[in-house]
């Protein structure tokens, strides 16, 4: 065992997230004088660039800021211009939306449960390695993986960067016939997502409760993914539309990701916040799951997000079969939209938590100016913090394992940098 | 066992997840090659050489510049993947713009944030093996090189247009008999028409073909309703850097 009172801990590229950051620690007599997740991803400019484009383009545009979750990416931006236009899309239209984000969940959770979070928990550098001893758990992973992926090619046209999703719906949309070998897939899914929760809830786990404040939409009914109005633990709510009175970024020297704080507090989104604000939503099969795994109707242990993840994968896979099960094709496969000069907020659920678009467009339906904010650049100042407990608390581990441990705390978020990177503009400088 | 190893410079990382995506294939491929750096992957990096790199993303800051000079060095074939690798991506709309007033359009203290004036390409840094188009590229065209590689043949990639993919697939055009705007004779073959498939038109993401023949698809696209500020996003979105004419 060393105890050491200075100590510096750097790690130079995280491995198993999406993108590029380091982690800087360093403690002074014992004390954890800094904590920096330091994002050097590259800069994009994608908020810059979409000035002057037209109005229908930001669904394919901005899926390319992230290759992990695209379909996040179209429906906050549909939604945001569908608002500036007036038009709301729902019915069927609004169902297979739906399904294609379920599909993006289910492959980005068991993406991260199974290939890059769970080595963290049974001490793999990587999936591929634990695949040597536990094959068959990967290799149910992987299938589950695919499950996911399948919704988004039969719906989306591709898994990555979908194609058939517009401004008011999609190009086409399938026959019922057409969705009948997704059904086929996700009955078995449903078995390997339980039988996920199952494997996961065994692991071990630090014990933490974060006090951040939670945020997460709710919606009138049903587990929020493609619609909701945010949600926040401290029993605040408001219309998406206020988002930016709320959320301010600000920019920190040490990342190319801004930092955001909620009513100039600390807070999280994403798995843990959706589950403690909607456990009462979820289906019986996937509350049951949960109650099985050990999760009350709270969960505040970033630890085991790795759980809810999985719970979360369970309540997709149902919702998918309920979408299938009650689908009816459309007479037409989008909603006309016309642009008129306005302003348009939207806000969905991205596997890794709420994304937000807002974009003010010219009655020709030229964007005139465009603002994202990630889930990623909302959850660094946690990061940061749940790493500072980590380290404070953990100060007799060595180096080594500590860095391990601190690794794993950032993995707990499922941070996306290629997402967090080069963002935002209610920007407020921070020195 | 030959060594891999699987870069990222600016880019979404979706490139990338394509190697995650062949979900049937990952664990057999594992057994013939060993992944020596995979950052997304694996928390192991090993040091070069390498026998085969794979590399995403653009070159953007002056810090990937040095970078690619020395992945070049370490390996002995450079397999680069996908529009930002091939022809700088879309972030390369900053090549026609003003990278610092783009920089303060995002940012508060632009002085703290390190990128170049332009995205560019890889091919533009050091010499390339293999390119693989696409935004996001093919996972068939994916396991193609990587095959090929294996088995120390040429690989297999046509560098034809969309419409000999579309035909095969035995569907309608979509420009000639819709009327709708579809980049897909000029535009390079891989994805499988995907666009087409779903009743929409190609959009480029694959790039320029070989040899395109843009100005007899221009008044093609303006009898099918496209006018001059149209023609030229189109042209100007995920390879805008390209030479499509």
């Amino acid at each position: 065992m060393t105890h050491r009172a200075n100590r510096t801990l750097q790690v130079a590229g995280l491995a198993r997230v999406e993108g590029e950051g380091a982690l800087h620690v360093r403690t002074v007599d014992g004390e954890v004088d800094r904590v920096e997740l330091n994002i050097y991803e590259p800069p994009r400019f994608f908020e810059a660039f979409l000035r002057g484009r037209d109005f229908r383009e930001p669904p394919d545009i901005t899926a390319r800021i992230c290759g992990i979750c695209p379909v996040a990416y179209q429906m906050s931006a549909c939604l945001a211009l569908e608002d500036a236009c007036g038009v709301r899309v729902d019915g069927q239209l609004r169902a297979l939306r739906r399904l294609l984000y379920c599909g993006e969940w289910i492959s980005s959770h068991t993406l991260h449960i199974c290939l890059l979070h769970a080595p963290d928990f049974l001490g793999f550098p990587d999936g591929i390695a634990m695949a040597g001893a536990h094959r068959e758990l990967v290799e149910r992973g992987l299938a589950l993986k695919k499950a996911g992926n399948q919704i988004m090619d039969t719906i989306g046209g591709r898994a990555i960067h979908p194609v058939n999703v517009r401004v008011g719906g999609f190009y086409r949309v399938p026959t019922p016939e057409e969705l009948r070998p997704l059904a086929t897939t996700l009955r078995q899914a449903l078995y390997d997502a339980l039988g996920t929760v199952e494997w996961v809830a065994g692991f071990d786990f630090p014990d933490l409760d974060v006090p951040h404040d939670l945020m997460a939409l709710r919606d009138t009914d049903g587990y929020p993914i493609d619609l909701g109005t945010p949600h926040v633990s401290t029993g605040l709510t408001f219309p998406v539309a206020a988002f930016g009175d709320h959320v301010v970024e600000h920019q920190v020297a040490h990342s190319t990701a801004l930092h955001a704080r909620l009513d100039d507090r600390m807070f999280l989104v994403g798995p843990l916040a959706r589950y403690s604000l909607n456990s009462d939503r979820l289906s019986p099969v996937a509350r049951e799951a949960a109650t099985a795994a050990g999760l009350g109707a709270v969960c505040r242990n970033p630890f085991r997000s790795i759980v809810v993840r999985a719970v979360e994968v369970v309540y997709a896979v149902e919702e998918a079969l309920r979408i299938i099960s009650s689908y009816e094709r459309p007479d037409r496969p989008f909603v006309e939209v016309s642009p008129r000069a306005g302003v348009g907020h939207g806000v969905t659920e991205a596997p890794r938590g709420l994304l937000y678009h807002r974009y003010e467009i010219g009655a020709d339906g030229r964007i005139l100016s465009a603002d994202i904010v990630p889930p990623t650049s909302q959850n660094q100042s946690a990061i940061e913090a749940d790493v500072t407990w980590v380290v404070r608390s953990h100060q007799h581990l060595d180096d080594h394992a500590l860095q391990s441990l601190c690794e794993q705390t950032i993995r707990n978020y499922d941070p996306c940098i290629s997402c967090s990177a080069h963002f935002l503009d209610f920007t407020r400088d921070h020195s | 066992m030959p060594t891999i190893a699987v870069w990222k410079f600016t880019s979404c990382d979706g490139c990338q997840l394509t190697l995650l995506d062949c979900e049937d294939e990952l664990l057999p491929l594992t057994e013939r090659v060993h992944i020596a750096h995979f950052l997304e992957v694996t928390s192991v990096s090993e040091p070069g050489p390498y026998d085969i790199s794979i590399v995403e993303g653009s070159v953007s800051t002056p810090e990937e510049a040095e970078r690619i000079r020395w992945i070049r060095e370490q390996s002995a074939v450079l397999v680069v993947v996908g529009a930002c690798a091939t022809s700088g991506g879309i972030q390369a709309l900053r090549n026609f713009a003003d990278v610092d007033e783009f920089r303060s359009i995002v940012y508060a203290r632009p002085e703290h944030i390190a990128a170049l004036a332009t995205s560019t390409p890889i091919s533009a840094h050091v010499t390339v093996d293999h390119e693989l188009r696409g935004c996001p590229i093919d996972k068939g065209q994916l396991l193609e090189v990587l095959t090929a590689l294996l088995a120390g043949r040429a690989p297999d990639l046509p560098d034809t247009s969309v419409c000999t993919d579309c035909k095969r697939r035995g569907l309608t055009c979509v420009l000639v008999a819709r009327g709708t705007p579809c980049l897909g004779p000029v535009t390079h073959a891989g994805c499988g028409a995907l666009c087409p498939a779903v009743d929409r038109g190609c959009y480029g993401c694959f790039g320029p073909m070989n040899r395109p023949n843009v100005p007899a698809l221009v008044p093609l696209l303006r009898r099918s309703g496209m006018g001059d500020d149209e023609l030229h996003l189109v042209f100007r979105t995920f390879n805008a850097n390209a030479e499509w004419s």
